[in-house]
């Protein structure tokens, strides 16, 4: 067995100091954010979200510290436990829960809000790595297929319900990785394909669109004529593909509510209603592009100070980043993300345990779906889906999620040549 | 292979960090409308109008100021719906009205304020002042328009209104933008670079609800306001409103001139109208009335009207006969009323006899003595040079073309040269008999009533006249242009003057301008009758006085109102009691003058 000082060294530090260099800089966003030039607080002023985000950072720093004391076993013995938990406090909220701004998704305990979706994210993490860890796991079998698509199904159901579909879409990102553990990559495929073949619907008309595949089913059929079986796929493809141009319409005025409807529209079409629906594009797209190349400087933005941006400090964090500190500091963010991911990546591909290593690709796949359609949404490349940036964002549930997430990868790292490879 | 998949993964990342980097350098680095647009964002543009210029007679009266008005302005974010019923019953206007402008003004803008009720003068002002805080959204700005205390003089002074859009094309950006106020006519145009003033202009943050959050870049930009010049016209306030009083109830011009200087006493267009009711949220209803009215009050009559000048105009034919030395002041012509009508009783009269009787015949004769000289063979040929050598000499009056008085609009009137008798019969197709009508001043010939003073003017100087005008100084500084300044000699040599000049005086102490003769002051005068075809012929008068020395040079044409004589003379008579003496004595004057029916 190994002694504690090794422990500190199998430790990622450079992970760590990310983290930390990123709930500082998210901070100070935070401080921009919120700050009134007329009537400057200190940033420790705790009535502001700059202050309330101090203390959350002090208390993710007190799980960060306590998850690198604990026993690293402890999570994968209790995945389901905590999942179980916290799927219980899903039900929970939504009889006991306090609405907000339309989501019925926060416990209200004394003067402090808390968001077990934030929370859920991680147990389904804990609960999907547990099960993909099975010794006879197969994605051949149809029983553990379903039960896969139960895990990430029942916390996004809720989350769901709860009126919360940002969230709920982030559950998405654990096709990333399922693929990663053996999934076929045609239902990534399929799936990319179908959100490009949606969105065209909605640009293009849907005649052309049809017109285009029977034309591409034609020459596919015309290509493999001597193999059948190629043929049938190509047919499924294209009816597959014409079904869905069909229902696109359906889907999109019956089952999208009207604001998701707006957002998705005003993506298409930012310049149709810039003070209506399209207010938020229009506006974060302002503040970013005003910032110029070296940015207006701290503090001094105007669009944020000024309140052109709604929700400035939490998902809206990077238009404070973007016009205060331009380009240079938009690239260097960008860049530190890019980085962070990509470290991410390498040490879930380090992990000896399936466990581990499935683990570090959902809590990269998490980040990358929340970094990617936060920062996508405010400069126009995502439609509006209110999901906050990691260790950025204003929250306290959710930075103390993320930093949960994130040392838990980091205490079965450190422990990664304790655990039996498999 | 699988192991490959982080290879998917870190494509994934990499592809949408460069995505998102080229996205954001095309926003940040590339594109710079999103600077403009965050400006357009928070910085509202505040204009602080300045006071325009007085406008000031030559003692001083103010003719033109300003006057407060309170436009009420609406800011629609800030508006709450269940106030409506209450704003409309105090602000007296109905509820489709309300929703109308509130309607344009969303459209305009939800968070900056725009126009909502247009002007309130200071009474109604003061009347729902205290009323206005109660409602959310509404504002007060105060500006102001022009004031007319002395009603007086409407067509000189002219007006202000609106900028309209082909003006902000031509006008320089900084003066001017939409909304601005501008001079559209008289003084007021024509002087409107000194009168309006610089414009303040300050830039302050507003929040996204319109809430003012400081200044832009610490006032960096900001320019103060500075009010307009204050302008002092040469007019002669009192005089101006004895004339405009005798000239009621008539259609005509008055125009006194101070003959040494061209400085305008006196500048009347009648019939007028109060200039008050041409400001303020009336405008475009009064001003639709007065240019609907069959009277054409909005015609500035003495700069823009051509009349026949009729027998004044044998004074300047007088004189270029005897500069071209074709009559001499003993001259005696047969007066034949074979050949051109006349009136009164004389038969043979000198120079000073026929203008005195204003003898048709005399000056028929004297003008075919200009135009034919006998310098070409062929009668047509001499005419033509003939025409052209009066030309020269007519024009040199300042007939034929504007004089360059400091208002818009000025018309030259119409002196018929050979060229304009050769398209109209063919060229050698017309000699003296076919234009001997311009010898009285009839025919195709016109001028303008502001001439027919500055005949007047050039009599008074003996030769010469200064160019008519109607400023005196800018801001206490005598600013006056150098083409003010210059005498214009007339192409007749003074020393032929005296003798038309006693003729003059005769017509007033014994002649058809009688009445013009004021007791005590030599008074050298003219009557005309310019015929019109239309109804009773138009009265004209010239005249000035002193003789010696002369203090005022005046024309008077009212039209319809029968022989000179009767109201233009008595008229200019009145004037220059007025004004060299200081009050009427000849009050049973001013009794037939205001009952005369003359109009209508």
């Amino acid at each position: 067995m190994r002694t504690e000082g090794r422990l500190t060294d199998n430790i990622d530090w450079t992970v760590i100091a990310i983290y930390l260099a990123l709930i500082t800089f998210g901070w100070l966003n935070i401080y921009a954010a919120v700050y009134d030039p007329e009537n400057p607080t200190s940033i420790f002023n705790f009535s502001l979200n700059s202050g309330k985000q101090l203390i959350w950072i002090g208390i993710s720093l007190v799980f960060a510290s306590i998850i690198m004391l604990m026993d690293f076993r402890f999570f994968r013995t209790f995945s389901w436990l905590i999942y179980a938990l916290v799927i219980a406090s899903l039900i929970a909220v939504l009889f006991l829960g306090t609405e907000v701004a339309g989501s019925k998704s926060w416990f209200q305990i004394g003067g402090v809000r808390i968001q077990p979706s934030e929370f859920a994210k991680y147990a389904c993490a804990l609960a999907l790595a547990k099960f993909l860890n099975k010794s006879n796991f197969s994605f051949r079998k149809f029983k553990h297929i379903v039960a896969i698509a139960a895990i990430i199904l029942i916390p996004l159901a809720l989350t769901v319900l709860q009126g919360d579909t940002g969230s709920a879409l982030v559950y998405s990102a654990f096709i990333l990785v399922l693929f990663r553990e053996g999934m076929s990559p045609v239902i990534l495929i399929i799936g990319v394909l179908s959100a490009i073949l949606f969105i065209l619907t909605l640009l293009v008309s849907k005649i052309v669109i049809i017109g285009a595949m029977v034309i591409i089913g034609i020459l596919g059929i015309l290509l493999s004529l001597k193999e059948a079986k190629r043929i049938i796929l190509v047919i499924m493809t294209v009816v597959y593909s014409i079904g869905l141009v069909i229902s696109v319409d359906y889907v999109f005025k019956n089952v999208l509510k009207p604001h998701q409807q707006n957002r998705i529209q005003v993506f298409i079409n930012p310049n149709a209603d810039p003070m209506g629906a399209g207010w938020q594009v229009t506006q974060s797209k302002i503040a970013i592009g005003s910032g110029g190349f070296w940015g207006k400087g701290y503090l001094k933005g105007t669009q944020t100070k000024f309140d052109f941006i709604p929700d400035q400090s939490t998902d809206n964090i990077f238009c404070t980043v973007g016009e205060e500190h331009g380009f240079v500091g938009s690239l260097i963010l960008v860049s530190v993300f890019v980085f962070f991911l990509i470290k991410l990546v390498q040490i879930a591909e380090r992990q000896k345990s399936r466990y581990a290593r499935a683990y570090g690709y959902a809590v990269t796949s998490i980040f990358l779906f929340h970094v990617m359609v936060n920062i996508g949404m405010t400069i126009g490349l995502f439609p509006v889906i209110g999901i906050p940036l990691p260790f950025f964002s204003y929250g306290g549930s959710a930075l103390v999620a993320f930093s949960i997430l994130l040392f838990t990868l980091l205490k079965l790292d450190a422990h990664r040549l304790q655990i039996l490879g498999r | 292979m699988r192991d490959n998949r982080k290879y998917v993964f870190i494509g994934i990342i990499v592809i949408i960090g460069l995505v998102f980097i080229s996205r954001l350098f095309a926003l940040q680095v590339l594109d710079s409308n999103y600077k403009l647009a965050a400006e357009h964002n928070i910085i509202q543009r505040k204009v602080h109008y300045p006071f325009r210029g007085l406008v000031l007679d030559r003692k001083n009266n103010v003719l033109v100021e300003n006057e407060p008005v309170f436009d009420v302005m609406v800011v629609p974010k800030e508006v709450e719906e269940n106030q409506k019923d209450k704003f409309c019953e105090i602000f007296k206007i109905d509820e489709e009205n309300y929703d109308e402008k509130l309607k344009s003004a969303k459209s305009y803008s939800y968070v900056k304020p725009s126009i909502f009720i247009k002007q309130l003068p200071l009474e109604e002002f003061a009347e729902i002042e205290d009323n206005l805080v109660g409602f959310n959204g509404f504002y007060v700005s105060p500006r102001t328009v022009r004031s007319y205390p002395h009603k007086s003089m409407a067509s000189a002074l002219g007006y202000i209104g609106e900028i309209s859009k082909s003006q902000l094309e031509k006008y320089e950006k900084e003066h001017y933008e939409q909304g601005d106020f501008i001079g559209k006519s008289g003084l007021e145009s024509e002087y409107e670079q000194e009168l309006r003033g610089v414009k303040g202009i300050s830039y302050q943050m507003v929040n996204v609800r319109g809430l003012v959050k400081g200044k832009f870049k610490q006032g960096l930009y900001d320019t103060l306001s500075s009010p307009g010049s204050n302008i002092k016209t040469t007019i002669d306030l009192e005089l101006q409103q004895y004339a405009e009083w005798l000239m009621e109830g008539k259609r005509g011009s008055v125009v006194a001139i101070e003959p040494k200087t061209g400085e305008i006493l006196t500048f009347i267009s009648a019939p007028s109208y109060d200039p008050n009711i041409l400001t303020g949220r009336d405008f475009p209803k009064n001003y639709q009335s007065l240019l609907e009215d069959t009277l054409k009050p909005l015609f500035i009559r003495p700069l823009m009207s051509p009349y026949p000048p009729g027998s004044i105009f044998k004074l300047a034919q007088a004189l270029i006969a005897l500069e071209e030395e074709v009559i001499f002041p003993y001259t005696r012509i047969t007066c034949n009323r074979n050949i051109i009508a006349c009136h009164g009783d004389h038969y043979f009269e000198d120079l000073k006899g026929a203008i005195k009787n204003s003898c048709n015949p005399y000056f028929r004769e004297t003008f075919r003595r200009i135009i034919n000289q006998n310098l070409d063979e062929n009668t047509y040929k001499d005419s033509e040079i003939g025409l052209a050598t009066w030309n020269k000499h007519i024009r040199s009056f300042g007939f034929g073309t504007p004089l360059g008085i400091d208002i818009p609009n000025e018309k030259g009137g119409f002196i018929p040269q050979p060229a304009y008798y050769d398209k109209l019969y063919g060229d050698n197709r017309w000699k003296f008999s076919t234009i001997y009508s311009l010898a009285i001043g009839q025919g195709e010939i016109s001028i303008v009533p502001i001439q027919m003073a500055n005949l007047a003017a050039i009599l008074a100087n003996r030769g010469y006249y200064m160019t008519p005008h109607f400023i005196k100084d800018i801001d206490g500084k005598e600013s006056i242009p150098e083409s003010y300044k210059v005498r214009n000699y007339t192409s007749i040599d003074t020393g032929h003057f005296p003798i038309v000049i006693d003729a003059m005086e005769q017509v007033v102490k014994k002649g058809t301008g009688l009445r013009a003769n004021v007791p005590g002051i030599d008074v050298c005068g003219k009557t005309g009758t310019a015929e019109n075809p239309h109804g009773e012929d138009h009265s004209v008068f010239i005249c000035f006085a002193p003789k010696e020395n002369p203090k005022i040079a005046i024309s008077v044409f009212v039209e319809n109102s029968g022989q000179g004589g009767r109201a233009a003379a008595g008229i200019s008579g009145l004037m220059i009691e007025k004004y060299l003496l200081g009050e009427i004595k000849r009050t049973w004057l001013e009794d037939y003058i205001k009952k005369g029916e003359f109009i209508y």
